[in-house]
């Protein structure tokens, strides 16, 4: 590494108006060099100063620094020019977390993991303020948040209710080792609904349905029980697609009964 | 002269309902054969149905199901299908809402099979 960076700082040094800067300060960052990665980013900055992905480098070492305020700033520059930067999204989210506004944090991360749901550090960084903000919450939502399909066959390891921006409502999604994987699922399903939304209405196939996907081992059914929520089932080969897609609706009946039930 | 893959794509363009049938680079959404009724955006079809099934491959991946194999996106007026080919292509049919989904699911994951 120590080679690869030297090789940086040399063609940076060669000629300072590249696009290496960004790989440079972020490496400099890093391992914790900060003072050098800010000259870099800044130098970076004169060169190129209207590209969002050197003002992001640049409020990230801010951050490192602990200059909140000024990075704070320099994301906020970032998505005035640029409404959908995940970095800054992401950047933004994280501060507003470490102020305590939980709200404005969950917003600006949904609205990074709309823009990029592969995006894993999007992932990883709502399930830690999420996982905040239940911990804060009372026991009483739990048992409310259980009580969406309660009888479902399942429902406590392959179904989920879902906001369409990506947060558990009901049900649970468990992983191989029986690992409560819901959060996870939950970001990813939101971002390949809006997708699908996305999908339907540029290729002119009209309000989308539903989605199956068959996989090596299960099947997956993705509905909408109303237009701000999504419904995932989960089953194993063993439930054919015909069948997934009954159990499905059913869920989605229940899941827009506690919905009525549960909304002011 | 047809590309080898046209002739392909034309047993599921034969299915009832089908209105075009691509072949699409996964990682890149571009079109490497197609057979599509006049007036199908053949590169919308690809980028948009490449992006859907990196997002949608996503969910099954955290849902622990395994790799993706088939997608069926249902739309009120009209219908999508995709097959994840181990090569890193799809193969991609497009219809209308009585497309008959499990021929072109055949057919397709046929296709799949040999399109290297």
């Amino acid at each position: 590494m120590v080679r690869e960076l030297q090789a940086m700082a040399a063609l940076f040094e060669r000629d300072p108006g590249s696009l290496v800067f960004l790989e440079l300060g972020e490496e400099l960052r890093r391992m914790g060099r900060l003072e050098s990665g800010v000259r870099v980013a800044l130098t970076g900055l004169e060169w190129h100063p209207s590209l969002a992905e050197a003002h992001d480098l640049y409020a990230r070492i801010l951050v490192d620094i602990g200059d909140l305020d000024r990075a704070r700033e320099v994301w906020m520059r970032v998505l005035e020019r640029h409404p959908r930067h995940v970095g800054a999204l992401k950047g933004l989210g994280f501060l507003s977390f470490w102020d305590g506004d939980v709200d404005t944090a969950l917003d600006r991360l949904e609205t990074a993991l709309g823009v990029d749901p592969t995006d894993y550090t999007v992932v990883q960084a709502l399930m830690t303020v999420r996982a905040a903000v239940e911990a804060s919450e009372p026991a009483s939502e739990e048992v409310a948040v259980d009580s969406v399909f309660g009888g479902f066959e399942g429902a406590d390891e392959g179904m989920l209710l879902v906001s369409d921006r990506g947060r558990v409502l009901g049900g649970r999604l468990r992983g191989r080792d029986a690992e409560d994987v819901s959060e996870e699922a939950a970001a990813y399903l939101s971002g390949a609904a809006q997708e699908a939304e996305r999908t339907s209405r540029m290729l002119g196939l009209g309000a989308w349905r539903w989605m199956v996907a068959e996989a090596a081992d299960g099947n997956v059914h993705v509905s909408s029980p109303d237009p701000e929520t999504l419904l995932l089932v989960v089953r194993d080969r063993s439930v054919p697609a015909g069948r997934l897609a009954v159990v499905a609706e059913r869920a989605g009946h229940a899941a827009r009964s506690w919905l009525e039930t549960s909304r002011p | 002269m047809t590309h080898p893959y046209v002739r392909l794509l034309e047993q599921i363009t034969r299915v009832g309902g089908v209105r075009g049938a691509m072949l699409v680079v996964a990682d890149d959404g571009l079109v490497v054969a197609e057979s599509l009724m006049v007036g199908i955006r053949g590169a919308a079809i690809a980028a948009l149905a490449a992006s859907l099934t990196r997002r949608f491959a996503m969910v099954t991946k955290t849902s622990t199901v395994g790799e993706l194999g088939f997608l069926h996106l249902q739309g009120e007026d009209g219908t999508l299908a995709i097959v994840p080919a181990p090569t890193g292509v799809l193969v991609v049919a497009v219809g209308g809402s009585d497309m008959n989904v499990g021929l072109a699911r055949l057919e397709m994951l046929r296709i799949a099979e040999v399109a290297r």
